[in-house]
């Protein structure tokens, strides 16, 4: 198979006050001009000194695809994906390395890229399909099967603005859909609307993966990396750490604490006074082997645990969890004294440091993303603390009953299930 | 036949590596992109006056109140009137050309910046834009024209063949506007105090240019300094087109000449400058 991208030694510095959203102003140039003339012109810009206010976001990368292959691409925020994702599409330059790339590639970093809110929905089929590379006529040879796609037939004539969310990201996830480039470079697209849309998307996706184009996809979402991807690297501080089969990819990266965060600290100055004499120094989630992550797998136990210390002795007091969807679904409520034996034997605590830790099962949550409240009080008397989202977190459910089947499943939890299977005599 | 064949499928090689210093102006890739730019000026012409209750009637009525205060500005305070015969069309065969520079200069110094979600996220030569902009002022210039010419029956000015010079002139507009304005554009990514100094520059340039005055005004040596503006010429040679005025003569050659050091400079400092417009912008 003849290789589609040829990536070598690539590297991407920013200088740090140039990062996006931050220009300067002529005043400052001008200054700069006239106190350092000759280097300034024969740079263009200002003197760039290595180290002092650069910093490499890709460094070193090399990588090759071959035709047809779809490769995953995972890592943390600020990794540097995002970084090669867009030297993949041209829009920016590498400052060091080669890239080589054979046939027209498709980027969607973003659906609806140069949507107008003014114009039609069949009016920005025809802009964005231009923006996105395609030619007028295969727009137009495309176009009934687009709007069919997008369900929004009945609105094709509305200005865009008119549109639900919904309406306008299904319309442009169609216009991107139907692009054929030989090579498409994703970005999570996929993570946003609603869970009946995901699932159309995700098997566009692998209509795409099946026609034998060569495709780069970026997820957080680690099932659908291990549904649509064989292979897959994994970046960590601008740098490639590994290059595997996906599974053994994921497993790395779920396990290594590359997913960090996963904790909460409570700094003084955020605690209100009213909470003494209760105080709280940390909420974290660790995994089965113990490590402070900000993904759990759906089939392997996790800890949830609260740190915190009492400035005086309190009865009757009870720390728990509120485990929400961050979409706001209440999933559970759960206290550490529950348990009326525990609740027994800790009527009252003495002043010191604590941690209330709680299991949670294997098999209990379903894929998503949840937020973990805190709650300290006294019932019937006092509230000491509450904070109802401190810390939120993913579920990912590679290995999951059902996992056979690609389609996202409804609801919070995923549980094992024992089934039987009977024929009636 | 076969081998061929099968070269015509074989798809483009592109590599990407790091480029230093001015890079070639890559005006083929651009043509590749020509259906990009058609929709970017539908876009921009579509899009100018939705949701205005007086819609595409603001394409006539800026010309018209622009000549009608000029008119009364110039040609009754100032005494235009007495110098020149039918002041009133002079007014509008300045406001003709200068309607379509100052509006292009305008929407294509600020098209960068204005199309920061493009370029932060797709691919496509940079040039599209700002030449897109410039573009579509070319309806509105459509709809003046058809203005103009109406105070031309009006003052029952014979039509000559002169007409045709319009087109090179019209293009010498749209080339003067885009020159400035890939300048101030790539300008403007780097420093926004470009969208703050454009509205002053524009103004101070319609008075530097022959807009409500005719060329005549200016004498002797000042008059070959005055050409170093190349709308002067350009102004005057509308004049010439249409009302038989004086021809443009050695100003005009001095604009043209202007025209493209401006134009070829701005080409290639908007090329050097295109590879960090995603970063900067």
């Amino acid at each position: 198979m003849p290789l589609a991208i040829h990536v070598e030694a690539l590297g991407k510095r920013y200088r740090i006050g140039l990062a996006p959203q931050r220009y300067q102003t002529l005043g400052e140039n001008i200054t700069r001009f006239f106190s350092a003339p000759l280097r300034t012109i024969r740079s263009g810009r200002a003197p760039v000194l290595d180290g002092v206010d650069t910093i490499w976001a890709l460094r070193d990368i090399s990588f090759t695809v071959k035709e047809g292959e779809v490769l995953g691409i995972i890592g943390r925020n600020g990794a540097g994906k995002s970084t090669l994702l867009r030297l993949l599409s041209r829009i920016t330059e590498p400052t060091e390395g080669t890239l080589t790339i054979r046939g027209r590639v498709g980027s969607l970093l973003e659906v609806g890229t140069g949507f107008h809110p003014e114009l039609t929905g069949r009016e920005n089929i025809f802009l964005n399909g231009a923006i996105l590379g395609m030619k007028r006529r295969e727009i137009e040879r495309k176009f009934d099967e687009i709007v069919a796609f997008s369900e929004v037939e009945q609105f094709i004539d509305t200005p865009v603005k008119r549109y639900s969310s919904g309406m306008y990201l299904r319309l442009a996830f169609a216009v991107a859909a139907h692009l054929e480039p030989e090579i498409l470079v994703v970005d999570e697209v996929l993570a946003v609307g609603d869970a009946e849309f995901q699932r159309k998307c995700l098997g566009k996706m692998g209509d795409v993966a099946q026609q034998g184009r060569t495709v780069l996809f970026v997820s957080h979402n680690m099932s659908a990396i291990l549904r649509l991807t064989q292979e897959t690297i994994v970046i960590d501080k601008g740098k490639l750490v590994l290059r595997a089969s996906s599974s053994e990819a994921v497993d790395y990266y779920l396990s290594a604490g590359h997913a960090k965060a996963g904790e909460r600290f409570w700094d003084l100055d955020e605690v209100p006074s009213s909470a003494a004499p209760f105080r709280p120094i940390a909420l974290r989630l660790r995994d089965s082997r113990g490590q402070v992550v900000d993904t759990i797998r759906s089939t392997e136990p996790c800890t949830i645990e609260m740190e915190y210390s009492l400035g005086a002795p309190l009865t009757g007091l009870r720390v728990g969890f509120y485990l929400n969807t961050t979409r706001g679904e209440a999933v559970f409520t759960s206290f550490d004294t529950d348990d009326p034996a525990l609740f027994e034997r800790h009527t009252s605590r003495v002043a010191g440091h604590y941690f209330s830790k709680c299991c949670i099962p294997p098999d209990t949550l379903n894929q998503g993303r949840y937020s973990l409240g805190v709650n300290a009080s006294s019932y019937r008397i006092r509230r000491y603390f509450e904070d109802e989202q401190a810390l939120d977190f993913n579920v990912d459910v590679a290995g999951a009953p059902g996992m056979q089947w690609p389609e996202p499943r409804q609801g919070v939890v995923r549980p094992r299930l024992e089934w039987k299977i009977e024929v009636a005599s | 036949m076969i081998q061929k064949a099968m070269d015509r499928n074989e798809p483009d090689t592109l590599v990407i590596r790091a480029s230093k210093g001015w890079a070639a102006l890559n005006l083929r890739d651009l043509w590749k992109y020509r259906e990009l730019l058609y929709f970017l000026v539908w876009r921009d012409v579509k899009v100018r006056y939705k949701q205005a209750i007086l819609g595409i009637l603001w394409a006539v009525l800026v010309p018209v109140v622009n000549i009608v205060v000029f008119s009364f500005v110039f040609g009754i305070l100032f005494h235009q009137n007495q110098t020149v015969p039918n002041y009133p069309l002079l007014a509008a065969t300045g406001q003709l050309p200068w309607g379509l520079f100052a509006g292009a200069l305008g929407r294509c110094s600020l098209s960068l910046v204005g199309s920061s979600n493009l370029i932060t996220k797709v691919y496509f030569p940079r040039l599209a834009i700002p030449i897109a902009s410039v573009l579509s002022g070319l309806v509105d210039f459509g709809i003046a024209f058809l203005i103009v010419m109406g105070f031309m029956v009006y003052y029952h000015t014979p039509l000559t063949w002169n007409l045709l010079w319009l087109i090179p002139l019209t293009l010498m507009v749209l080339l003067t506007s885009l020159a400035v304005g890939l300048w101030l554009a790539a300008l403007n990514v780097r420093y926004r105090d470009v969208q703050h100094i454009v509205p002053f520059l524009i103004q101070i340039w319609m008075y530097a240019s022959p807009v409500a005055y005719s060329t005549s005004l200016v004498m002797g040596k000042t008059r070959l300094i005055y050409g170093l503006n190349p709308m002067a010429g350009v102004i005057q040679g509308f004049r010439w087109a249409l009302i038989n005025g004086d021809p443009p003569g050695e100003l005009f050659i001095i604009s043209i000449v202007m025209v493209l050091i401006l134009l070829i400079s701005g080409l290639f400092y908007f090329r050097r400058m295109e590879r960090t417009f995603a970063d900067m912008i």
